[in-house]
C-alpha cells in the first residue's frame, strides 16, 4: 500500500509538469499579446518593449518556463498582469467558494442520482424505470449553461424560492449545486441502476427474502449498502467533471469560485492566472482519481493495490 | 497676456474677466431636489482589477477611481465641460507651454493627511515611471523630461517643480492644448506617496485618495463597498452614504435583478438579447437612458493595398454603405456616422453632410476608376456578436456594386494584429475594438487611428493612410493653447476630418449609443448615468429619492 501511495504520487509530479509544459506552451503560441494589453492604446513602442522586458517576456520559451517551474517549485504562482496582485492570493481568496459549491454539487447528485438509480432499479422495466432512464439522459446531455439558466429563471425569478444568484447563504448555494450536481447524478443513477440490479439477483438477496424479510427491509439493509458502494468510490473521479463545470456555473451564478476567476482571465489574457487555475485543477483531479483508487480496496476487498 | 482661469477651456469668454478674483465656488450644481443618505447596489460582470488610479483602465474601475480620487482638473458632472479640480485655478503662460496651478487648500487624503504641491509632482513622477507599468504614460508625453523618464535615465520629471507647497509648475516640451484633459485623467490622479510606499505593489487593493468616495471594504471577486468621505472637499458632496458595487454578475442575472429591484443600476448596461423585451415594456423603458458616448464605428481600406490606393475607389466604398440598415441590425442602439468624430465631440462638424448612399453612383465611379467590373477582396472583423452580422451587411453592400468581399471573422487580437501589419487587412470592421476618446478632444481621434503615427507595424491605423500635411496641420491645432482660441482650434479640428473624408480612407458608419437602466428610486440628472467622462455613472452626483 505504502509502496503504491509512493508510486502513485510520483506519477501524479510527472502529471503536473506535464500539464504546466503543455498550458504554457499553448498561452506562449496564443497570438494575442499580453503587454498590448498591459500597456493600453497610448502606449509607445518604447513603453511596450520595456513592460515585455521587466516581465521577462522577451526572453526565449525555454527561460521563461524554466523561471515559471523554478518559482512554482518554491510556492510562487507568479503575479497577474493586469490584477497585479498575487495569483495564490487570488485563488486562495476564491478556492472555499468553489469546494463548497462541489461539495453541494455532490451531495445534489448523490441524492438525485442515488433515488433515481434505486427506484428505476426496483421497478426494472416498467414506465417508471424507462422515464427515469430518459431524464437520466438528459441530464447528462443538456449543456450546463442552458440548465442554469432554466433553473435560475423558474425558481428564482418566476418562483422566487432562491436568490437571482450571488453568495453567501445556504439559499444562494442550491441551484447552483443542482446545475453542477445534474450532470453526475445522471451518470450516478445508472451506475446505480445497474449495480442494484446486479446485487438484487444475487443468492443471499433471494435468502433473505426467502426467510421472509420485508421487500423494503430487504432492499435498505441488505442490498442497498452493497450497491451503493461502488457508486460512491466514484466520487473522487466527479472532480475532474466539476473542474470543467465550475467554470460555466460559476459564471452563470456569479459565484466567486475560481471557475469564474479562471473565464475572466482567459478573456483578458492573463496568463499567470490561467496558468494557475488550471495548476489547481490538475491537483484537484490527480488528488481526486487517487482518492478514488484508495478507496475502493477498503469497499471492495476483491480489489488490491499494488 | 496671462490668463487666470476658474472655468474651463470650452467657457472661453469667462476667462479674462475673472483675472484676479478669489476662488468661487464650484459647486453651484449642487441639486436641490437632492437627498443626502442611501446605500446603491451596482453590478458588474467583471472582477475589479485594480483600483489603482496610474493602472486601472477598464470598464468597471474608471468611473469607481473618479470616485475615490481627484485630479488637478475635473469635468462638469454630466458634460464634457472641463473644470478645476484639486487645482483651485492655473494659468497658462503664453507659449503655451508652462502651465502653473495652484493647488486647493485644506483638502485631505482619506488617511487624513492634507495634499500638498509634492503630493502632485510625486503622483506625475509615478505614472510616467516605467516600473509602475501605467497604460496611460504616454499621456504624458508633452511634459519636459518624459522621454528620460520613459527610457529609465531619469527618476523624476524634469519638466515639474515644486514652487511651494500649494503651487506646482509644469513646463512642457511642446505646445499642448489637450494638456488639461490630460491632467483630468485617472491616470493624473493625485496619490499620497507614504500610502503607496506602504502598501507596496497593492496600492491598487488599498486606494487612498482625496475623493468623494473611499474603499471602505473589498471582498476578493465577490462585492467593494464604498463608504462617503465625510471631509470631501466639495462641500455637499456625495450624496450617497454608501455604494456596494457586487461583481461577477452576468448582464442577463444582473437585468433580472434589477426587475425584481435588487440592483440600482446593472453597470454592463441592458444584454443585447433583451434589449427589445426592455423597451417594449414602457415601465422598463421609462427607466432607460439614452446617451451619446464618445464612440466611432468604421470600415478601415487600407491605402497601400490596391485598389484602395485609388481615392475613387475608396469614395465609392463610402457610397456603398447603407448605414441606416446597420443601424437597424444592432437595434438603432447607435445614429449613422459621416464622419470620423462623434457628434459630442468638440470640432464635429454639423454642416459636413458626408457620402449619400448611392449605389448606381458608386458602381459608376468604380467603372470610372477602371474597375468596371469591381474586384475581389477581404474585410476582416471580430468574431463576437453582432461584428460577424455587420460584416454581411457590408459584404451585401459591396457586392452590389461589384466587390466581392470574403469575410474573415477572427478572435479580437487577430485583427488587432491583421491591422498593424501593412500588406494583410484590406478592410476591416472595427466593432468591437473601436476608438472611444480617452478625453473629450478632437485630437484624440487622430494621432494614433488616423496620423502617420498610427501607420507603424503594431499601430492602431488600420488604414494606413499618411498625410503628412495633415500631420503638420494637427501639430499647429495642438499647439493652440489660448483657450480664447478654443474654437478656431475646433475648426482647425473639423477642417482636418474634412480633408480626410476627401481622401475617404474610412467609411464612418455609426456612433454608438449608451443605453443604461436605473432602478426607480433612482435620483438625478439622466446626463449623470450617462456620463461622457464618468463611465457608466457619476457616482457622487447621483442620489436615492425614498
Amino acid at each position: 500500500m505504502a509502496a503504491y501511495l509512493v508510486r502513485r504520487l510520483f506519477q501524479a509530479i510527472f502529471i503536473l509538469l506535464g500539464v504546466s509544459v503543455i498550458t504554457f506552451a499553448l498561452l506562449y503560441l496564443l497570438p494575442a499579446d499580453p503587454v498590448r494589453q498591459i500597456a493600453g492604446r497610448s502606449a509607445t513602442a518604447q513603453t511596450v518593449e520595456n513592460i515585455r522586458h521587466q516581465l521577462g517576456l522577451d526572453q526565449p520559451f525555454i527561460v521563461q518556463y524554466w523561471r515559471y517551474l523554478t518559482g512554482l517549485v518554491q510556492g510562487d504562482l507568479g503575479r497577474s498582469y493586469l490584477q497585479r496582485s498575487e495569483v495564490s492570493e487570488l485563488i486562495a481568496a476564491r478556492l472555499p467558494a468553489s469546494l463548497l459549491l462541489m461539495a453541494g454539487a455532490i451531495a445534489c447528485e448523490l441524492a438525485i442520482g442515488l433515488t433515481m438509480g434505486l427506484v428505476a432499479a426496483v421497478r426494472r422495466g416498467t414506465v417508471t424505470d424507462q422515464t427515469l432512464m430518459i431524464a437520466s439522459f438528459v441530464g447528462v446531455s443538456a449543456p450546463q449553461f442552458v440548465v442554469g439558466l432554466l433553473l435560475l429563471y423558474f425558481f428564482a425569478v418566476q418562483l422566487g424560492w432562491f436568490p437571482i444568484g450571488g453568495y453567501g447563504t445556504w439559499r444562494h448555494l442550491v441551484l447552483p449545486s443542482v446545475a453542477l450536481g445534474i450532470l453526475g447524478a445522471g451518470w450516478y443513477s445508472r451506475m446505480m441502476r445497474s449495480s442494484m440490479i446486479d446485487v438484487l439477483r444475487q443468492d443471499y438477496i433471494r435468502t433473505a427474502r426467502a426467510k421472509g424479510l420485508a421487500r423494503g427491509t430487504v432492499l435498505l439493509r441488505h442490498a442497498l449498502p452493497n450497491a451503493i458502494l461502488p457508486v460512491i468510490a466514484m466520487i473522487g473521479i466527479d472532480i475532474g467533471l466539476f473542474m470543467s463545470g465550475i467554470v460555466v456555473i460559476e459564471s452563470v451564478f456569479g459565484w466567486p469560485g475560481i471557475g469564474q476567476l479562471a473565464w475572466q482571465a482567459i478573456q483578458r489574457v492573463d496568463i499567470p492566472i490561467i496558468m494557475g487555475v488550471t495548476l489547481v485543477s490538475a491537483c484537484a483531479i490527480v488528488l481526486g482519481n487517487l482518492l478514488a483508487d484508495i478507496v475502493t480496496p477498503f469497499i471492495d476487498p476483491r480489489i488490491r493495490l499494488r | 497676456m496671462k490668463h487666470w482661469l476658474y472655468t474651463t477651456v470650452a467657457a472661453t469668454a469667462v476667462a479674462v474677466t475673472l483675472a484676479g478674483a478669489p476662488a468661487i465656488a464650484q459647486d453651484a450644481a449642487l441639486d436641490p431636489n437632492a437627498t443626502p443618505g442611501g446605500n446603491i447596489v451596482i453590478t458588474y460582470k467583471d472582477d475589479v482589477a485594480t483600483l489603482d488610479p496610474a493602472i486601472g483602465y477598464d470598464w468597471q474601475n474608471w468611473s469607481m477611481i473618479k470616485s475615490l480620487f481627484d485630479g488637478l482638473m475635473d469635468y462638469e458632472p454630466g458634460t464634457t465641460t472641463l473644470r478645476p479640480g484639486l487645482a483651485e485655478s492655473y494659468e497658462i503662460s503664453d507659449d503655451g507651454k508652462t502651465f502653473t496651478f495652484h493647488l486647493r487648500k485644506g483638502v485631505k487624503f482619506h488617511n487624513g493627511r492634507e495634499m500638498n504641491a509634492d503630493d502632485v509632482k510625486y503622483s506625475l513622477d509615478r505614472v510616467t515611471n516605467p516600473k509602475t507599468q501605467s497604460p496611460g504614460a504616454g499621456f504624458f508625453g508633452s511634459i519636459k523630461g518624459y522621454d528620460a523618464m520613459a527610457d529609465g535615465s531619469a527618476e523624476t520629471l524634469e519638466g515639474v517643480t515644486v514652487v511651494d507647497p500649494s503651487t506646482v509648475k509644469i513646463e512642457l516640451s511642446r505646445p499642448d492644448a489637450t494638456f488639461l484633459h490630460v491632467m483630468a485623467l485617472n491616470f493624473a490622479s493625485i496619490v499620497p506617496q507614504e500610502a503607496v510606499a506602504e502598501a507596496g505593489a497593492d496600492f491598487g487593493k488599498k486606494p487612498v485618495g482625496t475623493g468623494a468616495f473611499k474603499l471602505a471594504e473589498w471582498t476578493l471577486g465577490q462585492r467593494l463597498v464604498f463608504a462617503k468621505n465625510e471631509d470631501y472637499w466639495r462641500k455637499g458632496l456625495p450624496y450617497l452614504d454608501q455604494i456596494t458595487f457586487e461583481v461577477g454578475q452576468e448582464p442577463i442575472v444582473a437585468l433580472l435583478r434589477l426587475q425584481k429591484g435588487e440592483v440600482d443600476v446593472p453597470g454592463d448596461g441592458i444584454p443585447p438579447a433583451k434589449f427589445q423585451e426592455v423597451m417594449s415594456d414602457p415601465e422598463q423603458k421609462a427607466r432607460v437612458i439614452e446617451g451619446g458616448q464618445l464612440h466611432t464605428g468604421y470600415i478601415t481600406m487600407n491605402v497601400a493595398m490596391p485598389p484602395f490606393d485609388n481615392k475613387e475607389v475608396r469614395q465609392a466604398v463610402n457610397m456603398a454603405i447603407n448605414k441606416d440598415r446597420i443601424v437597424q441590425i444592432i437595434n438603432n442602439r447607435a445614429v449613422p456616422a459621416n464622419q470620423p468624430l462623434p457628434p459630442s465631440m468638440p470640432g464635429y462638424d454639423n454642416a459636413y453632410k458626408g457620402y449619400e448612399y448611392n449605389p448606381e453612383k458608386a458602381k459608376e465611379m468604380l467603372a470610372e476608376a477602371g474597375l468596371p467590373n469591381g474586384f475581389e477582396t477581404e474585410l476582416f472583423v471580430m468574431n463576437t456578436d453582432p461584428n460577424p452580422r455587420i460584416a454581411q451587411a457590408i459584404q451585401q453592400d459591396l457586392s452590389s456594386i461589384g466587390i466581392k468581399a470574403s469575410i474573415q471573422s477572427l478572435a479580437q487580437a487577430n485583427v488587432i494584429a491583421a491591422g498593424g501589419e501593412k500588406d494583410q487587412a484590406p478592410m476591416i470592421w472595427s466593432g468591437g475594438m473601436a476608438w472611444i476618446a480617452d478625453f473629450p478632444d478632437p485630437s484624440n481621434f487622430y494621432g494614433p487611428i488616423l496620423g502617420c503615427a498610427g501607420a507603424v507595424q503594431g499601430g492602431w491605423n488600420w488604414s494606413w493612410y499618411c498625410n503628412e500635411d495633415l500631420d503638420k496641420l494637427a501639430t499647429e491645432a495642438d499647439a493652440m493653447t489660448d483657450p480664447a482660441k478654443s474654437a478656431d482650434r475646433a475648426k482647425l479640428w473639423s477642417e482636418i476630418y474634412g480633408k480626410i473624408m476627401e481622401d475617404a480612407p474610412w467609411v464612418p458608419v455609426f456612433n454608438e449609443q449608451r443605453f443604461t437602466m436605473k432602478s426607480a428610486r433612482m435620483g438625478g440628472d439622466d446626463s449623470l448615468y450617462v456620463d461622457p467622462v464618468s463611465i457608466p455613472v457619476n457616482y457622487d452626483y447621483v442620489y436615492v429619492t425614498e
